[in-house]
């Protein structure tokens, strides 16, 4: 069963529509003590790096979070913001955060080599694999998935990184360090490309 | 790079979607999850639900009606019509909405954007603004689905919402509402010269070509209701949406 975290932050309802509809199971959790249970966990997430942050301090996730991710070694899939969160820290704020990836997020910049560039990055983009992985399964450098940030992902090392996106410059798609995984986009909103990742994801030996 | 959005707009009237002329007229088009399904199957970029039932009958927002829409799409969604409180963001988000569409309520309350924008973020809260050409030539903003002027023009109106932290600005030209005359170019040029923000160009769309210029004027996305709906000179009610390779070729930056 993958549960999905339920910390007010983002449209957890898709989400769970999607691996339901792959095929998958999935449930949505907002209780710490029913997380440890989960084969697998999604942190979803919308908004902001603190905000965020503090939620899940509040709701008593980050603990029972890092065991299952750093201890139990159980595949961790963070969706957007999710994906921010496992980083260091955020330019959008002071928090600290998860610090599973050796990266940091920062603020995307609106103009690039002196051109306007609007942020936030909103719409739909072809995602470049630069890194086999089974959550990348069937997925071609045609796919194509849905982002909307206007901060991204910065990984302190090359091998952390499995895709990238053009978007005024290399922007970091899809992150894996071991069990943990990130996605900087909404494959809960990218069709057959987002069921695809998801229903990989699904497949994941825990 | 990124291909500009194609957005299909769809119209709630009480169960039904209907299709308007100059925000008048409205005509019924189809059922509103049949619809979310083909548009699902033809994998669209994204779709937007505006209901506008609350500005003309004063109901509430149909949050059953709306979550079983939701449940029906993998695509990106936005909701509109009767958002008014920090209540209404909430549950229409829970619904399955990850974009909201604030038009009277924005205008009426700055602070209710600045709310949602402080919770869920500004990338998910959009400003539609309805604007129309009054007797002088100047463009001005109007609110309640149409029917009141608030005197200001779109361009200040833009900015100062661009201000409230906003990730998109939806920009519906009425005097081209259902017409497929093609988009009001000098409107939409004047917003997008005006704010960084991602432009939505809606109102007149008669095909990829009005695309194109769109985008031309500065919009990020474009957006229509007549095209997608209507096939033929005597306006068959067909749902259709160009192939992707198609706006691949014409819209791609």
């Amino acid at each position: 069963m993958i549960g999905i975290i339920d910390y007010g932050m983002g449209n957890i309802t898709s989400i769970k529509n999607m691996i339901t509809y792959v095929g998958g199971d999935a449930t949505i959790v907002s209780r710490p003590d029913d997380l440890r249970q989960m084969d697998k966990v999604i942190i979803p997430g919308v908004g902001a790096f603190d905000n965020g942050m503090k939620k899940l301090e509040d709701k008593g996730f980050v603990e029972v979070l890092n065991v299952i991710a750093l201890e139990d070694h159980k595949p961790v899939l963070g969706i957007c913001l999710g994906m921010q969160l496992i980083t260091k820290k955020s330019d959008e704020g002071g928090l600290s955060g998860l610090g599973w990836l050796d990266a940091e997020t920062y603020k995307m910049q609106n103009t690039q080599n002196g051109k306007a560039l609007r942020i936030p990055h909103m719409g739909w983009n072809i995602v470049k694999v630069v890194k086999e992985s089974p959550l990348l399964l069937g997925l071609t450098n045609e796919s194509r998935f849905y982002f909307v940030h206007g901060y991204a992902v910065r990984c302190h090392h090359r091998e952390d990184i499995l895709s990238t996106c053009d978007y005024g410059g290399e922007v970091v798609a899809i992150v894996q360090k071991d069990n943990i995984y990130g996605v900087q986009f909404h494959p809960e909103k990218s069709h057959k490309f987002g069921m695809k990742l998801l229903y990989n994801f699904s497949q994941l030996a825990s | 790079m990124l291909r500009t959005r194609v957005i299909p707009v769809l119209l709630l009237l009480d169960k039904g979607l209907v299709k308007t002329i100059k925000f008048s007229n409205p005509r019924y088009v189809g059922d509103p999850i049949n619809a979310v399904k083909i548009f699902n199957e033809k994998e669209v970029d994204e779709l937007i639900l505006l209901n506008i039932s609350p500005s003309r009958r004063e109901t509430g927002i149909p949050l059953r009606e709306i979550t079983d829409i939701a449940s029906e799409a993998f695509m990106p969604l936005g909701y509109g019509g009767g958002i008014s409180t920090m209540k209404d963001v909430y549950a229409v988000f829970q619904s399955g909405f990850e974009k909201i569409i604030l038009n009277t309520a924005a205008w009426r309350d700055r602070e209710l954007v600045k709310m949602a924008v402080a919770e869920a973020g500004g990338q998910s809260v959009v400003v539609s603004i309805d604007a129309k050409k009054n007797i002088w030539g100047k463009y001005e903003v109007y609110v309640d689905g149409g029917r009141k002027s608030t005197g200001i023009n779109p361009v200040d109106y833009a900015k100062e919402i661009e201000g409230l932290g906003v990730g998109e600005i939806f920009i519906n030209s009425m005097d081209r509402d259902g017409t497929q005359l093609g988009y009001d170019e000098p409107l939409i040029t004047s917003v997008a010269q005006h704010v960084q923000i991602p432009v939505v160009a809606c109102g007149g769309a008669k095909g990829v070509e009005d695309f194109v210029k769109a985008v031309r004027c500065g919009a990020s996305a474009v957006a229509a209701g007549s095209y997608f709906v209507f096939y033929g000179k005597h306006k068959a009610v067909l749902i259709s949406y160009p192939d992707y390779g198609m706006l691949e070729e014409a819209l791609t930056l």
